[in-house]
């Protein structure tokens, strides 16, 4: 096709004249892996070798790798239980908002009621509440009925942070199936549990592993709302918590640091290569409604 | 003790699912066992009271309590008027913070956009498209706090003349000869700057990803007239490609600028908003935990809020619109 308009221009010069573009694109990919690269090179090299010179150096012969660093830091480093911790904070924390917020998604896609259109703007205005505003109050609430430290407080919380976004998501989607298919099941005398546990549910298994992506990985990652409504015990301290506070105890221990960062890495990584296409349509799907 | 929390969890694993069933069920008896229309109004409102509930209790009453609050004194006691907010805009650390947050808002927003669309426009025409997104948009996966030690161990300082273990000093060392290396995260004017290009480097990907999508969606038919007509390759994105996408860059900027405004985990973990680097999410948590000031605490969230409404009633207003447009 671009030959009619570049016929002057041989293959070859058309080649070369595409150099800069790999260089620049290539030289950004570098960069952009580096950091990473660096930080897992490091976490295998020995702690004496790691503070004195460059991780680079590890591929010079003799090679020297260890995996000393990870033993310690998943059995003294505490680093064991914070990963339990991680999880059972995310699991139950990823399962509630998508349960509730798609039954309430139903409902504002195929339900007429007074208040409905009012009611799902608040919930698009709620998108944007930054959580710093709902900390103090939720905090004492959490103080008064003796649920800070518990993971009961945190998975409530992070279910009701995920919602907005869950009902925007599956709102958007369970909207557009076809109109025919609902009717015609109700014709046929299903009922509303009926028709949203063995039609909608099931037709919206994209939608939902797109959310359920994304609402892991935010709580998996998640810093903040761990260290306020945990408070700080190192019995239920999510992986972040427990990363943080060994930077402010050990500073300049990389090679403690290095591998608890990449202990904590591991699963969104694993979730992020085998699910990237939901993970990236979670992100779409975040600003812009197609 | 562990042991227990795992079997709450597994037991709240099992019960959520059976418990929504159950009452999904049960009330869809309650609806049936009254008459047709009672059953119309009542449904909608059994499906949506489990999520309604929770957003009342943790996100709607807390705002309304917290811009209450924000005029309260420290033990939120006394009523105080403007205080805390006269003490947002007056005291010579909160104005550092709100330097800052304009910092990051400007150069985090701004770099994020360009080094986006650069890399979508630039994969696009390449043939390892996919791996070249792969690799920027990886640090989308990690976590702040992760990013946060990568790159403190990225800025690592050793004095001049010893081995640099840091990949910066190290690099910038080799290439220039005479570079004395730098304690990045200690010295004051490179630390905010420092901190700005990890929040550059996990939030591109994101860019790059819906920048990536808008550029797909425009007709390669448009592209193709206008390099029939001659137009340099550089001329057709500024033309026609930068226009067109117009509408993705802006929804990019404002979800960029919601992100930003709350920016707290990579200061958090990399300096704790020491020297001069803090921002108004890490003030807001000190104020909190460290001073117990929850007067002036509630006033720097609503500052927050309060800078969000204007994106907030964009969301509204083009939720409208895609309502009505079908």
């Amino acid at each position: 096709m671009a030959n009619k308009s570049g016929s002057v221009r041989t293959p070859l010069r058309r080649a070369l004249g595409r150099i800069p573009l790999h260089v620049i694109l290539i030289l950004i990919c570098v960069a952009w892996i580096t950091p990473s690269a660096g930080l897992l090179v490091s976490s295998f090299r020995p702690k004496n070798m790691i503070a004195t010179n460059g991780w680079w150096e590890a591929f010079k012969t003799p090679f020297s790798f260890t995996l000393e660093n990870y033993a310690y830091v998943l059995t003294r480093g505490n680093m064991g239980r914070s990963f339990v911790n991680s999880l059972l904070i995310a699991v139950p924390s990823t399962l509630m908002p998508i349960f509730i917020g798609a039954c309430a998604a139903y409902a504002f896609a195929w339900m007429r009621f007074p208040f409905r259109k009012t009611l799902y703007l608040m919930i698009i205005a709620l998108l944007v509440v930054p959580l710093q505003m709902t900390m103090i109050p939720i905090l004492r609430l959490f103080n008064k009925v003796g649920l800070t430290g518990s993971f009961v407080g945190i998975w409530l919380a992070h279910t009701a942070y995920g919602l907005p976004f869950a009902i925007y998501l599956l709102r958007n989607f369970i909207a557009q199936l076809p109109r025919s298919l609902i009717e015609s099941a109700q014709i046929d005398g299903a009922s509303h549990p009926t028709i949203f546990l063995k039609l909608v549910l099931p037709t919206s298994i994209p939608a939902i592993a797109s959310l359920a992506i994304f609402q892991f990985m935010w709580v998996w990652n998640d810093l903040l709302i761990a260290l306020i409504y945990l408070g700080g015990t190192p019995d239920v301290a999510p992986m972040t918590v427990t990363i943080s506070n060994m930077v402010n105890s050990y500073g300049g221990g990389w090679e403690y640091l290095t591998a608890a960062a990449f202990i904590s890495m591991v699963l969104p990584l694993i979730v992020f290569f085998a699910l990237q296409k939901y993970f990236v349509k979670g992100v779409l799907a975040g600003s812009v409604k197609e | 003790m562990h042991t227990n929390y795992i079997m709450v969890a597994i037991a709240a694993l099992a019960v959520i699912p059976v418990f929504l069933w159950a009452y999904l069920m049960i009330t869809e008896q309650i609806a049936t066992h009254t008459s047709r229309k009672t059953a119309g109004v009542l449904r909608p409102w059994f499906w949506i009271l489990p999520a309604v509930s929770l957003l009342i209790i943790f996100l709607v009453y807390p705002v309304i309590n917290t811009i209450v609050l924000s005029f309260m004194d420290a033990r939120s006691e006394h009523f105080v008027g403007l205080r805390n907010y006269k003490y947002i805009f007056s005291d010579s650390g909160m104005l550092v913070v709100l330097r800052n947050n304009l910092l990051w808002l400007v150069f985090f927003t701004a770099a994020c956009l360009v080094l986006g669309l650069l890399i979508a426009v630039l994969s696009d025409r390449v043939k390892y498209e996919s791996v070249a997104k792969t690799c920027i948009f990886l640090p989308m996966a990690i976590s702040f706090v992760a990013a946060g030690v990568i790159w403190r161990f990225m800025y690592e300082f050793r004095p001049a003349g010893t081995p640099q273990i840091g990949t910066v000093n190290a690099i910038l060392t080799a290439i220039f000869p005479n570079f004395e290396p730098k304690a990045w995260l200690f010295n004051r004017s490179t630390n905010n700057a420092a901190l700005i290009v990890v929040g550059i480097w996990m939030w591109t990907g994101f860019a790059m990803v819906i920048l990536s999508a808008g550029l797909k969606g425009i007709s390669e038919d448009i592209l193709e007239a206008a390099r029939i007509d001659g137009a340099s390759e550089i001329a057709i994105f500024f033309r026609i490609i930068l226009p067109l996408m117009m509408p993705t860059i802006t929804v990019v900027a404002t979800t960029l600028i919601i992100n930003v405004l709350k920016v707290f985990d990579i200061v958090y973990v990399m300096t704790n908003g020491n020297l001069g680097t803090e921002v108004i999410a890490n003030r807001m948590y000190k104020e909190m935990f460290n001073f117990r000031n929850y007067g002036r605490a509630s006033a720097i969230a609503t500052l927050l809020l309060v800078a969000i409404i204007p994106v907030m009633i964009m969301n509204l207003k083009r939720f409208n619109t895609e309502e009505s447009n079908g």
